[in-house]
């Protein structure tokens, strides 16, 4: 399904003293079976952004399309049901959503409430729980009886047994430990490969957004500042400096390296596979 | 959710802003019990004047307030009619089946519902002028004396201005668990009303849990502060009361005095 954003304009509180323009004409285009990686500071309008994917806002000027839907701010919007279950969104810190008695049930929740009957519900549940890396065994405990870690991939399995056709992550790895975080994001990626799920991840990591994504959308103050593939972002640090952002420390290696040695190695490298490579290359062809 | 005003303090830059909180606090009490004085047309009328002037004062926009009493406008109104129907005296002046409309019940009525309506605009315009830890400040000082009697002033002032304090926090809290709900399929505003009453659980649960949690997580990192309220404690904030709390207080006394006249 593909998701685009026109020209959108998004102001909290409209019409009150505390009025304030959190998006400004920002414009994306989502084909389905992208991966795109939304990076900005603190306020930028990256959550107001994924919250018009699913239409939880309407925009105050401009349109979102969401497969056939057109989400204006005008229209009042009737059986939004067929949009949010084929967009999954995983908030930021999702464990604070669990409220069932056991994990089963609340992993149930999404489904049973777009109409899943029970007993397929409990199959998906299955199905999810493993997804996220947890046993089967854990379905009949109470979530408030888990871990911080367990509770936070509970609540991403409640939104995996959806079964979206697009998922929307915000920061879904804030406040894990390395491995956790890792574990994830390669339980997304390999959803995103094998189910051709279109993915839409906000977050803080630059290595993340290098190593996963094929598309990068940096905000600025409610602003698109900059889009393109990882290759294009990456290749002009200087701008992202300018907004306080950084680099993967690949990239910033390889900066090192060229400055230190007085040369260019022609190409911005994203993974340290790949920078290895070509610095071996690049060293065999200078030696020549 | 978002032009809720109760609780919530608006910056602006007005005489009410600037008053202290305490003279504030007891204009507030003091008008509670003038608004009573009042009980025919010309009083009522005084006490709308005196309102509205209170309203201009504090540079808030007057639409934005009424548009956060919405709701309470609901109770205003079901007072206006309780009034209207159950009050039994004075002339007849309509009649449709049991129901019965007599003069004295619209009178009734009407000063009745604009009473609570005064009331209400009055001390919302308190809470809109000032910052909760200046509301309780004003009030540990007014309370002061009833130390001496054990009274625990500073501990009811402290619940107090962490219970105000935390309002918009739980507002926040509420939003966001409603969008994480919806976004898993639950239906806030529309559905027949036993689904809606359903879908409370799924918001009450977790708001009830963070509560907790953040209550616990408050008293630790008091404690590990070593908070210790009341005797001995200095301020940061200082109370001045002016010449501009002086005169509000002697405005409502002149207000007084003609309601004291005018009443029938």
């Amino acid at each position: 399904m593909d998701i685009s954003l026109q020209e959108v304009e998004y102001k909290y509180q409209a019409n009150t003293p505390f009025e304030r323009l959190a998006l400004v004409d920002v414009s994306i285009e989502i084909k389905a079976g992208t991966f795109l990686a939304i990076i900005g500071h603190t306020g930028s309008g990256k959550s107001t952004v994924i919250q018009h994917l699913n239409a939880l806002l309407k925009p105050t000027n401009g349109k979102v399309l969401i497969g056939d839907r057109v989400i204006t701010s005008d229209k009042k919007q009737k059986n939004l049901k067929e949009v949010r279950k084929s967009v999954g969104i995983v908030f930021q810190f999702p464990e604070h959503q669990l409220f069932e008695e056991t994990v089963e049930k609340d992993i149930c929740f999404g489904p049973m409430n777009f109409g899943v009957s029970e007993s397929e519900a409990k199959e998906r549940a299955k199905v999810a729980i493993r997804q996220v890396g947890l046993q089967e065994g854990i379905l009949q405990k109470s979530p408030f009886d888990l871990s911080g870690g367990q509770m936070r991939r509970v609540a991403i399995a409640g939104v995996l047994a959806m079964q979206p056709d697009v998922i929307v992550l915000d920061e879904p790895t804030a406040g894990l430990d390395p491995r956790g975080r890792k574990e994830i994001m390669d339980m997304f990626y390999t959803l995103h490969k094998e189910r051709n799920l279109s993915t839409i991840l906000v977050t803080h990591s630059m290595e993340d957004a290098a190593l996963y994504a094929d598309q990068i959308a940096i905000m600025h103050q409610g602003r698109v500042y900059r889009k393109g593939n990882p290759t294009e972002i990456f290749s002009d640090p200087e701008g992202l400096f300018e907004l306080g952002l950084d680099v993967p420390e690949v990239v910033r290696f390889q900066r090192k390296f060229e400055s230190e040695f007085g040369q260019s190695l022609g190409k911005t490298c994203l993974t340290i596979e790949e920078l290895s490579e070509t610095i071996v290359k690049h060293m065999q062809g200078g030696t020549k | 959710m978002d032009k809720m005003i109760f609780g919530r303090y608006i910056p602006a830059d007005s005489v009410l802003h600037r008053m202290d909180p305490r003279s504030k606090l007891v204009l507030i009490f003091l008008f509670v019990c003038v608004v009573f004085l009042a009980n025919n047309a010309l009083t009522y009328g005084t006490l709308l004047v005196y309102t509205i002037i209170m309203l201009s004062l504090s540079k808030i926009s007057i639409r934005f307030i009424m548009s956060g009493l919405k709701p309470v406008l609901w109770l205003v109104v079901f007072t206006f009619l309780l009034h209207l129907f159950l009050t039994k005296e004075g002339n007849l002046l309509f009649q449709w089946g049991w129901i019965e409309v007599y003069e004295e019940g619209i009178k009734q009525g009407l000063f009745i519902s604009l009473r609570f309506f005064l009331l209400i605009l009055m001390t919302s315009l308190l809470t809109l002028t000032t910052t909760p830890i200046e509301i309780t400040d004003g009030l540990e000082e007014l309370l002061g004396p009833l130390k001496k009697v054990k009274f625990p002033v500073h501990e009811l002032a402290l619940m107090m201005s962490i219970s105000l304090r935390f309002i918009p926090t739980l507002m926040q809290e509420t939003d966001k668990i409603m969008k994480a709900q919806s976004a898993r399929g639950v239906d806030f505003t529309g559905g027949p009303v036993k689904d809606r009453v359903k879908a409370i659980i799924p918001l009450l649960i977790p708001l009830f849990i963070s509560s907790f949690k953040r209550a616990e997580e408050l008293a630790i990192a008091m404690e590990a502060r070593g908070y210790r309220g009341g005797e001995g404690r200095t301020k940061y904030r200082q109370l001045s009361w002016g010449a501009r709390d002086t005169s509000m207080l002697l405005a409502l006394g002149l207000v007084t005095a003609l309601l004291a006249v005018l009443r029938a």
